[in-house]
């Protein structure tokens, strides 16, 4: 069974990590200096760089203190991110990750992962 | 025999071919390719212009305030709802209306109230929980998710596996063994609600479709009184099983209406795109998989009408409903297949609707009974025999 929450290690966000991303399609967190998510985000099928170019975005404008990411490349991105924001919903009381206002948490689904 | 539409039938035909050409393709260019929700200010748009058409609540029976339409022109009408990208599982993203699960139509009036009633209005969701780890072909055998009587009470322990929406839904039927010796006639349909304690959507389950993702559930100790059992005990196999028959009709519809637009692109490519010197329609190859293509939509088209034609008049369906099903989601994944050929790269980029569908449509073969359950039902039924 796959794991549900991302355990990657962190990669330090700035312009010469962001460079090496692939342009695939996937899902991609961001988080503070302490390791805690700020931002669960997805490239989908309309992207025109990938994760690269999503996460050159969050560069050319930081927000929520991001200074680490890591990326999945996920063909299922749309469903993978849906269940990562609803995973992290179950272990934060119900919260969403600081910077994820993009999303209308009555359309998310509620999980409940062992 | 007919085989004209009725005016008001190609009326209503027209009327959605319009909607869907105008409203929904046009969205799509701007939506994620894999989506299957709409923005909620255009949902709430559509929705209005849908209820002008008089079209909303296609499938609630007419004495719960549905629209009267008969299952032919249900039928015509799933066949046009369904041509765009996300057609095959979220027909026009669900602007028509959804009647939640028609077996909640046989419902007590306590029931009706607390879940039917709430789920016409569009205020409450429900999902259909079958099947589980252990196989979902043979339903009544493979149930292990036990229910125990406890006073006024059940208490529900076990898994499902593949059950679409239940992460979303207020409620859900699902299906239980209340008696382990009496095989198909030992399984009961339990209404739960989704905040109970013991109640737990552990994961999602990601698999070749992008709409509608399904999910893994766990029962802990669920406890769910009495007045949530939907008929009777030891009953519930029955009520499972009238679902899947009825379902097949629209769920082979739909896969028509994909490969009618799929089929509908390829024709328009072909006219277009030159290669050595001359139109892809212009050689004998191309046009035979158009060729193809019609035979697979047209024998669907005429099966599935059938099917939907003896519901219609109330004669048994359930061996033309499974050809239905069988044919379309067959040919459905042949033409998806042709087109994507014909479009060379584009085919399989995801600037095209026919990703989508290729890896959607394959699903159709498994979903609602795989293909070699409606041969097994279908071989029943020619041979006289009984389903054992
Ligand atoms: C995306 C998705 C969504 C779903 N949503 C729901 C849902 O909302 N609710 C729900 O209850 N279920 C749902 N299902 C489950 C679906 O109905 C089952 O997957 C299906 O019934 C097959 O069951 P199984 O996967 O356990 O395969 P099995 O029962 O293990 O069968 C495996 C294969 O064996 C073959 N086979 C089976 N019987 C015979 C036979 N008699 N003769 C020859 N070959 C045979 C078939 O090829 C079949 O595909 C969903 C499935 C998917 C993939």
């Amino acid at each position: 069974m796959p794991a549900i929450r991302m355990s990657k290690r962190w990669t330090p966000f700035n312009p010469e990590t962001v460079k090496r991303v692939p342009g695939q399609l996937g899902v991609y967190q961001l988080a503070n200096a302490a390791g805690e998510i700020v931002y669960v985000g997805v490239a989908g099928g309309r992207s025109l760089f990938g994760l690269r170019g999503e996460l050159q975005k969050w560069l050319a404008a930081p927000q929520a203190g991001a200074a680490q990411f890591r990326i999945e490349v996920n063909m299922s991105y749309r469903t993978r991110h849906l269940e990562l924001l609803m995973a992290y919903r179950a272990d934060h009381e119900g919260r969403l990750p600081a910077a994820n206002t993009d999303i209308d948490a009555s359309r998310l689904g509620r999980l409940s992962p062992a | 025999m007919d085989l004209q539409l009725t005016e008001e039938q190609t009326m209503v035909v027209d009327m959605v071919r319009r909607f869907v050409r105008r409203e929904i393709v046009p969205l799509e260019d701007k939506l994620d390719p894999d989506t299957d929700e709409l923005p909620e200010e255009d949902h709430g748009r559509l929705v209005a212009m849908v209820k002008d058409m008089g079209l909303y609540g296609l499938d609630i029976p007419p004495d719960y305030g549905g629209p009267d339409i008969d299952m032919v022109t249900r039928t015509l009408i799933a066949i046009e709802m369904s041509q765009h990208r996300a057609g095959l599982y979220a027909p026009c993203y669900g602007v028509f209306g959804g009647a939640g699960l028609a077996q909640l139509f046989e419902a007590n009036d306590d029931q009706k109230q607390r879940y039917l009633y709430p789920t016409l209005r569009g205020e409450k969701k429900v999902f259909f929980g079958l099947s589980e780890p252990s196989g979902g072909s043979d339903p009544a055998r493979a149930i292990q998710t036990r229910a125990v009587r406890d006073g006024q009470d059940w208490v529900i322990n076990g898994q499902k596996l593949w059950i679409s929406g239940a992460d979303k839904a207020d409620y859900g039927l699902l299906f239980a063994r209340t008696d382990s010796d009496k095989g198909r006639s030992g399984i009961t349909c339990f209404i739960v609600e989704t905040d109970w304690p013991g109640f737990h959507v552990r994961r999602i389950v990601h698999t070749l479709r992008s709409a509608r993702y399904a999910t893994e559930l766990q029962f802990t100790d669920l406890r769910v009184p009495d007045a949530n059992i939907l008929g009777e005990v030891n009953k519930g196999f029955a009520i499972a099983n009238d679902r899947l028959s009825r379902q097949r009709i629209p769920y082979a519809a739909v896969c028509i209406g994909v490969a009618i637009k799929a089929h509908e692109l390829a024709v328009e490519y072909a006219k277009i795109r030159h290669t050595f010197g001359a139109p892809l329609a212009s050689r004998q190859a191309i046009q035979w998989m158009l060729v193809d293509n019609e035979i697979d939509i047209e024998t669907s088209r005429w099966l599935t009408l059938v099917a939907a034609d003896k519901a219609r008049r109330g004669d048994p369906f359930r061996k033309e409903a499974g050809l239905a099903k069988l044919v379309a989601t067959e040919a459905g994944g042949r033409v998806v297949d042709r087109c994507m050929q014909i479009h060379g790269g584009l085919g399989v980029a995801k600037d095209m609707p026919f990703e989508r569908w290729f890896r959607e449509m394959r699903i159709r073969r498994i979903g609602e009974g795989p293909n070699e359950v409606q041969r097994h039902i279908i071989a029943r039924d020619i041979l006289g025999m009984s389903l054992r």
